[in-house]
């Protein structure tokens, strides 16, 4: 075991450092949350200057025009971008880490060649139509339907959780091709967003914000040729995508949450109750030296999975166990910084000069991270099935 | 970095491993449950493999290794409930003559400790006193003490001293003792690394086996979620003690004393989350004496708060946090 850093780890550190220090100065202003042509232009912007320095694709095959880099240097990636406070990998999310990696393992050439640039260039916007109303943590039994009809798939039914939809230029859709099964019944489809039939109607969040959107397709023809895989494998497509999530699935995550205890350990010391601040509370003090720990281990719990991903080709116990642990102790963050904040609590908006809202901001946000993605019931399920080996239910 | 196994630590892992199971299998752990008194051949014989000279220079007998392995070699030690003053003794290899090879037991205490327990007394040589000034030598014998009728873990003796500490003879310094401590710390998170393991494969053997509702009960979610936390309290801790051996090892990585309190306050909390969730998953069963899952949880208790608890270790986060 050893938790040094080799040569080529510091220098790939060092540039990428010096580079975020010069580059991240020259951002324009960050649009207004809601402003979805806005918020694009400034996600696929940041993405075409990543790309033109050579860190696009930090993680993809160098074939496809990716760094190719190793999963240590992408972990140094995650954690120098996020310390910097770079921008969110925001609308580019589906297009670099579900379907960019799905079309190169399963895509034709001619799929391959048409989206892995643009994707890396910041110019091809994707969004995720997977759940639907009726098939939430069940995804395999959804029922969007799509009949052959030629050398067309004629698509109706509904998606929702569709991120960024408003924006998007295609959809990684999964559609019902064969009633009469569930999982063998399923196909993948490159969905462009402009084909006519398609309805996006927003929804809005607990915290007001409309990433989210419900998706109708009426009728809608996507050809044949956008399919991936063959006609009724699209489960097992859609499983490739997940494992890509697998090994540095949530370092972004950790590195924010770790970032989140620096700070509200800060804004402890800066809130005052009374006679003294909220740091020299020794039960608030306590709780978040506990939440330190247990980051601490969390984080260390990750370098073992990449080692072991990285020597055996297989991530380490399951991204299920770090998904559940981190979003339960984000969770728990936010309500100790509710109490941190007491009455300042009842703003979102910023008080005194020091950054209160945000953590209210996050402590409704964060309500999203035991649900999205697999809900933490979900989550345990997998661990307690696949790794422990329990008979399902 | 490679935060793996390499294969000399899968292999020295697994020895120890082999060897609990063949020399102290739940049964003879059992008798020893029963006996009290310290078991100076087993004694022996986890000195002939090495478990207190682990660390030291092959020219001094040791083995060379480092603290790395050490908690490997503990977190075995902990997973098959090995009875014994394990730490102290392996933490007086180098300092006290004979600890390293078995024939003299070691025990130790803080000076300032309030409770004026000391586990194993009554099976002890030496006893180590740590204070602001350093660490001190008595002679077991030495020490007037009561013995307590009813201790919590039924396989850790403990001994109520009587009589004020006498002052002992110096073996070393303020440093050694506030080294002495963390790496104490260290290898007892190993330990209740190995508690929390063993008290999840027992909780999970039993779900898969046990039928109610037609069914194992391991099929319903309630159950499997209980069993899926156990699992992953077992494996954020694991991550947090290998880096405090790492850590102890070179400290260039970080810091020793944030590491060190990180591993053992994750430790402490998956061997006590997962002795009661062990208990629950065995239903009455749990509550009784004849099945394991008691031993794993009173076990988990008694070494929590040995070189600093829960709340102290969340304390020593908290000024870290506040220094940088």
């Amino acid at each position: 075991m050893d938790l040094r850093y080799t040569e080529a780890e510091q220098q790939f550190r060092k540039e990428l450092r010096e580079w975020l220090a010069e580059a991240l100065p020259t951002l324009p202003p960050k649009p207004a949350p809601d402003d979805w042509p806005a918020r694009r232009a400034y996600d696929t912007g940041w993405q075409r200057m990543l790309h033109d320095a050579g860190y696009a694709g930090i993680n993809w095959p160098k074939e496809y025009g990716g760094r190719g880099a190793t999963l240590t240097e992408q972990l140094i990636y995650l954690e120098e971008t996020t310390l910097a406070g770079a921008p969110y990998i925001g609308v580019n999310f589906v297009g670099l880490l579900h379907c960019g990696p799905t079309i190169m393992a399963e895509g034709t050439d001619e799929q391959k060649r048409e989206h892995l640039p643009r994707i890396l260039r910041g110019e091809e916007v994707w969004c995720q139509g997977f759940s639907e109303p009726g098939a939430g943590s069940d995804l395999a039994s959804l029922s969007c339907r799509a009949v052959r009809d030629g050398d067309e798939y004629v698509i109706t039914g509904q998606k929702i959780w569709t991120s960024f939809a408003q924006v998007a230029d295609y959809c990684e859709l999964l559609v019902r091709t064969d009633p009469g099964s569930k999982h063998r019944g399923i196909t993948w489809l490159i969905c462009p967003m402009d084909t006519p039939g398609i309805e996006i109607r927003e929804i809005r969040t607990i915290v007001g914000s409309s990433e989210f959107s419900e998706v109708f397709f009426d009728g809608a023809r996507v050809p044949v040729a956008n399919r991936v895989g063959e006609e009724n494998d699209g489960w097992r497509v859609a499983m490739v995508t997940f494992s890509f999530e697998r090994g540095t699935g949530f370092i972004s995550d950790l590195v924010e949450t770790n970032r989140m205890i620096s700070e509200l350990a800060a804004l402890a010391r800066k809130v005052t109750r009374r006679s003294a601040t909220a740091w020299d509370d020794v039960a608030i003090r306590r709780e978040i030296g506990h939440l330190q720990a247990e980051m601490d281990a969390l984080w260390a719990m990750t370098k073992r999975n990449l080692a072991q991903a990285e020597r055996h080709g297989i991530p380490g116990p399951a991204s299920s166990v770090v998904k559940v642990y981190y979003s339960e102790l984000f969770q728990r963050l936010t309500d100790l910084a509710m109490r941190v904040l007491d009455r300042a609590s009842l703003s979102r908006d910023d008080l005194g000069g020091l950054p209160s809202g945000v953590f209210v901001e996050e402590r409704l946000r964060s309500t999203s991270f035991t649900i999205a993605a697999g809900t933490s019931q979900i989550q345990r399920n997998i661990i307690a099935e696949r790794i422990l080996g329990l008979p399902k239910g | 970095m490679d935060f793996e196994l390499s294969d000399d630590q899968m292999a020295l892992q697994e020895g120890v491993r082999n060897f609990c199971e063949g020399r102290v299998p739940m049964q003879v752990i059992r008798v020893l449950a029963d006996g009290g008194a310290l078991d100076r051949d087993l004694w022996r014989e986890l000195a002939d493999m090495g478990v207190f000279s682990l660390r030291l220079p092959e020219a001094d007998g040791g083995v060379g290794l480092g603290w790395a392995d050490a908690v490997l070699v503990f977190e075995e030690l902990g997973r098959a409930l090995v009875p014994g003053p394990l730490v102290w003794t392996h933490l007086a290899a180098g300092l006290v003559p004979g600890a390293a090879s078995g024939e003299t037991v070691v025990g130790g205490i803080e000076r300032d400790d309030p409770s004026r327990l000391v586990e194993h007394l009554g099976s002890l040589d030496v006893v180590l006193i740590v204070d602001a000034e350093g660490v001190w030598q008595v002679d077991a014998g030495a020490l007037a003490s009561r013995e307590i009728a009813h201790p919590l873990d039924p396989l850790t003796p403990v001994r109520e001293l009587t009589e004020p500490l006498p002052q002992g003879d110096r073996l070393a310094g303020p440093d050694t003792a506030a080294q002495l401590r963390e790496q104490g710390a260290a290898l007892v998170a190993g330990l209740l690394l190995g508690v929390a393991e063993a008290a999840t494969d027992l909780a999970v053997t039993y779900a898969r086996e046990r039928v109610q509702f037609d069914k194992p009960i391991g099929a319903f979610q309630a159950v499997k979620h209980l069993l899926a936390d156990m699992f992953t309290r077992v494996e954020v801790a694991r991550g947090a003690v290998y880096a405090a051996g790492v850590t102890l090892d070179d400290p260039a990585v970080g810091s020793v004393e944030r590491a060190v309190a990180a591993a053992k306050l994750t430790a402490a909390e998956a061997a006590i989350g997962n002795g009661k969730s062990c208990i629950q998953v065995h239903g009455g069963m749990g509550y009784t004496w004849e099945v394991d899952a008691h031993l794993y949880f009173k076990r988990a208790y008694a070494l929590e708060p040995a070189f600093g608890g829960i709340d102290a270790c969340a304390d020593t986060m908290a000024d870290l946090l506040a220094s940088t």
